[in-house]
């Protein structure tokens, strides 16, 4: 029992960050159709940003962990947004109305440029970042097992709960998530009624790139060691994540990620840790085969 | 004016871009990291960047001549490739074993290239793991020849049925889905295959791979200096003198008449029932439907026979490498023979082989560059090697930028109402 509280504690933990990375795939899904592979990458951009910020605080000498957060997450917030806008304009803009594989091709391209740029720049060693938060809670004790709860997963729970309630204010109060909502049903048609749909999309490419950055911020925070390859793997899981809550759904997005979370930490707590990762796929394939528009989402009626 | 503009604003974009990520290079020390800065890299790439954006623009803004259609791509192209057949007949002849070897390489992508374009040219397919079949193919063989003692011939036929049935396998489940979540489900299948190769110690080995896989031989023949107990090299068969090149030269043409095949089939095939019901899928399914073609059994079958000849391409891997470990089969793999389907044009034959030459020689090219580097007192940097990912990322971004349709787009149909087309 005691086992199984902490194995859902970190669970939750995991998810969150799949599920704030998972939200960028399924904006940009939601408004243009395309897959954007590259998101992965832009969440280990923002993993790299937030460490050297932390780095640099350390070396002014400024130790307080409230301080490193709070510049981290405005640090890689504000450059990874920059990221974001500048890959859309380059490598997807010009291909909108292209055929359907030309987009994906160009962001199979800006992966692979991304992963070897960061690896150029920042070396091919994994960084280990040294913990802010230190202790916990102790929540239930058992047998000689304590269930923990840390001040880092408080944190991390927090956060992503804060940005969801932002997230969804944002894209259900305000002009841009009017417009946002405007493009995903018929873009033409936003476009005649004054919606400026270029600064929309790339707008909703900036959000999805802060955000994964966010997730790059507690990648740092909850593994302490990150190299130039995380943004692949975990791209992948945050991509299952969001068409197994439905691809398109917002809600969706953060259901699917915590779902991935606790799959694959009971996966490795009950099974096996080698094979952790296929299990997320063979939880998309079947999810796919038996449920192809994902938990939360609507069927896609194909018109002639 | 404007490109001037342009070429500032660039500048300005690359400098918020490089400043973090380049110009503060966190550098590990013993008592942890430390930040060391890098302000002349980062004034590079921004200038570099600027100068860029500066040049495009010139080039976009001049007057331009507009061309007349051009006509008589069909004769060209079958020059070009006759002429490219007989270069690549003559090759090995006249060029050195490096260049041989190079060969080689290129024309297992070629072959594979070829393979995928059935799935992915014909019929508009998107398949991110088509890496597993060629591994599924390499470990196929590598396990008959050193668990059974099969050799490459007796094995080649169930190393592409073997990676034919995972294809048909994965496919049945997954081909009723939309276009980009099979792409998603295939990257997730490649993935599944490498990580089962790499954890199923017992039967693959594990990261340690397998060894000592034999070379083809010819027609019983082999390609070594002292004769297996009671029979003949092909050297002394043919009373010449045994030079390890004639083995390089073997494999070279198994691969060449393997590609071959695989193009004499495409080709074939397209002008079949199943041929056409493929290239009629991939423009419009739901038109398809309507008209009675079972979709699903008409993309399975594209499935299982690409993957089939990523199987065959594999064996021919294991067999010339001698050793294959699952590292050879990852992501990046799939995404260069994708890369070079897609640049070469969707569902051109003759322009997967420029690609898959223009890719696979890219490194090698790099490699060479960045040791004249040295001579041409640093005008090309020495680590120029470690660049070579970098510009093909971003090489694919500008083909697809400029070019969406790839290098030699080819998207009329085979057969034509009325007419048999050339």
């Amino acid at each position: 029992m005691a086992y199984f509280l902490q194995q859902l504690i970190n669970g939750l933990t995991l998810g969150a960050i799949y599920g704030l990375i998972a939200l960028g795939y399924t904006m940009v899904y939601g408004i243009i159709g395309m897959i954007n592979f590259a998101h992965g990458d832009v969440f280990m951009v923002g993993a790299f940003l937030s460490l050297i910020s932390f780095v640099v605080l350390s070396q002014l000498g400024l130790n307080s962990a409230v301080l490193a957060i709070v510049v981290a997450l405005l640090f890689s917030m504000g450059f990874a947004a920059v990221y974001g806008w500048t890959i859309e304009r380059i490598a997807y803009r010009p291909l909108r109305g292209s055929f359907r594989l030309a987009p994906l091709i160009s962001a199979i391209g800006v992966s692979i440029f991304l992963q070897n740029f960061v690896q150029l720049a920042q070396g091919a060693r994994p960084k280990s970042v040294l913990p802010l938060f230190h202790g916990g809670f102790i929540l239930y004790r058992a047998d000689g097992f304590d269930v923990r709860l840390s001040y880092l997963q408080v944190v991390i729970m927090i956060l992503t709960a804060v940005l969801m309630v932002a997230f969804t204010l944002l894209i259900q109060k305000t002009s841009l998530g009017r417009a946002q909502r405007a493009c995903e049903q018929d873009r033409g048609m936003a476009a005649l009624l004054g919606v400026n749909v270029d600064r929309t999309i790339s707008l909703t490419f900036v959000i999805g790139a802060m955000l994964a950055a966010v997730a790059g911020l507690m990648f740092d925070l909850y593994y302490g060691v990150i190299d130039f390859f995380i943004g692949f793997l975990a791209g992948i899981q945050a991509f299952t994540a969001a068409v197994l809550g439905g691809i398109g759904s917002l809600p969706g997005a953060i259901l699917g990620g915590l779902l991935i979370g606790l799959i694959q930490s009971f996966w490795s707590a009950y099974f096996s840790v080698e094979y952790k990762d296929v299990a997320v796929f063979v939880i998309l394939v079947l999810v796919l085969i038996f449920r192809p528009s994902g938990l939360l989402g609507r069927p896609e009626i194909e018109k002639v | 004016m404007r490109a001037l503009r342009d070429g500032g604003l660039a500048g300005l974009v690359t400098l918020v871009l490089t400043l973090p990520i380049v110009g503060l290079r966190t550098v590990a020390a013993p008592e942890g990291l430390h930040v060391v800065p890098q302000i002349r890299s980062v004034v590079t790439i921004v200038l570099l960047a600027a100068a860029a954006r500066f040049g495009i623009g010139l080039w976009a803004s001049r007057p331009r001549a507009s061309r007349p259609p051009g006509k008589g791509n069909a004769a060209i192209g079958r020059w070009v490739g006759g002429l490219g057949l007989l270069a690549a007949i003559v090759l090995p002849f006249v060029g050195s074993g490096y260049v041989t070897d190079l060969g080689i390489n290129i024309l297992i992508y070629v072959m594979l290239g070829w393979g995928l374009n059935i799935v992915v040219g014909l019929a508009g397919l998107l398949d991110l793991g088509y890496v597993a079949f060629y591994g599924v193919g390499a470990y196929t063989f590598g396990l008959l020849s050193s668990d059974f003692g099969w050799s490459f011939w007796e094995a080649l036929p169930l190393c592409g049925l073997f990676a034919a049935g995972f294809g048909v396998t994965l496919g049945f489940p997954v081909l009723r889905l939309r276009g980009d979540y099979l792409a998603i489900v295939t990257l997730g299948f490649g993935e599944i295959i490498r990580e089962v190769l790499l954890n199923w110690g017992v039967v693959t080995n594990g990261p340690n791979g397998i060894n000592g896989i034999p070379k083809p031989s010819f027609f019983g023949l082999p390609f070594s200096r002292y004769a297996p107990d009671g029979g003949t090299t092909f050297a002394d068969f043919f009373h010449l003198t045994f030079n390890p090149s004639q083995r390089q030269i073997y494999l070279y043409f198994v691969i060449l008449a393997m590609a071959l095949m695989t193009n004499f089939f495409t080709l074939r095939i397209r002008r079949l029932p199943i041929g056409r019901a493929w290239e009629a899928l991939r423009e419009d399914e739901i038109a398809c439907r309507a008209l009675g073609i079972n979709a699903t059994n008409v993309k399975l079958s594209a499935f299982g026979i690409g993957a089939m000849f990523g199987g065959f391409a594999g064996a021919f891997f294991a067999a010339r490498m001698g050793f294959i470990s699952p590292e050879s089969f990852n992501f990046g793999e799939s995404a260069l023979i994708l890369a070079i389907v897609v640049l070469g044009g969707l569902g051109s034959q003759l322009g997967i082989v420029l690609a898959a030459i223009g890719l696979v020689s890219f490194s090698e090219i790099a490699r060479s560059l960045a040791d004249l580097g040295g001579g041409l007192g640093g005008l090309i940097p020495a680590n120029f090697g470690d660049y070579r990912m970098l510009l093909f990322g971003a090489a694919m971004v500008a083909i697809m930028v400029t070019r969406p349709r790839g290098l030699l787009s080819q998207r009329h149909p085979s057969v034509l109402l009325g007419s048999v087309a050339p």
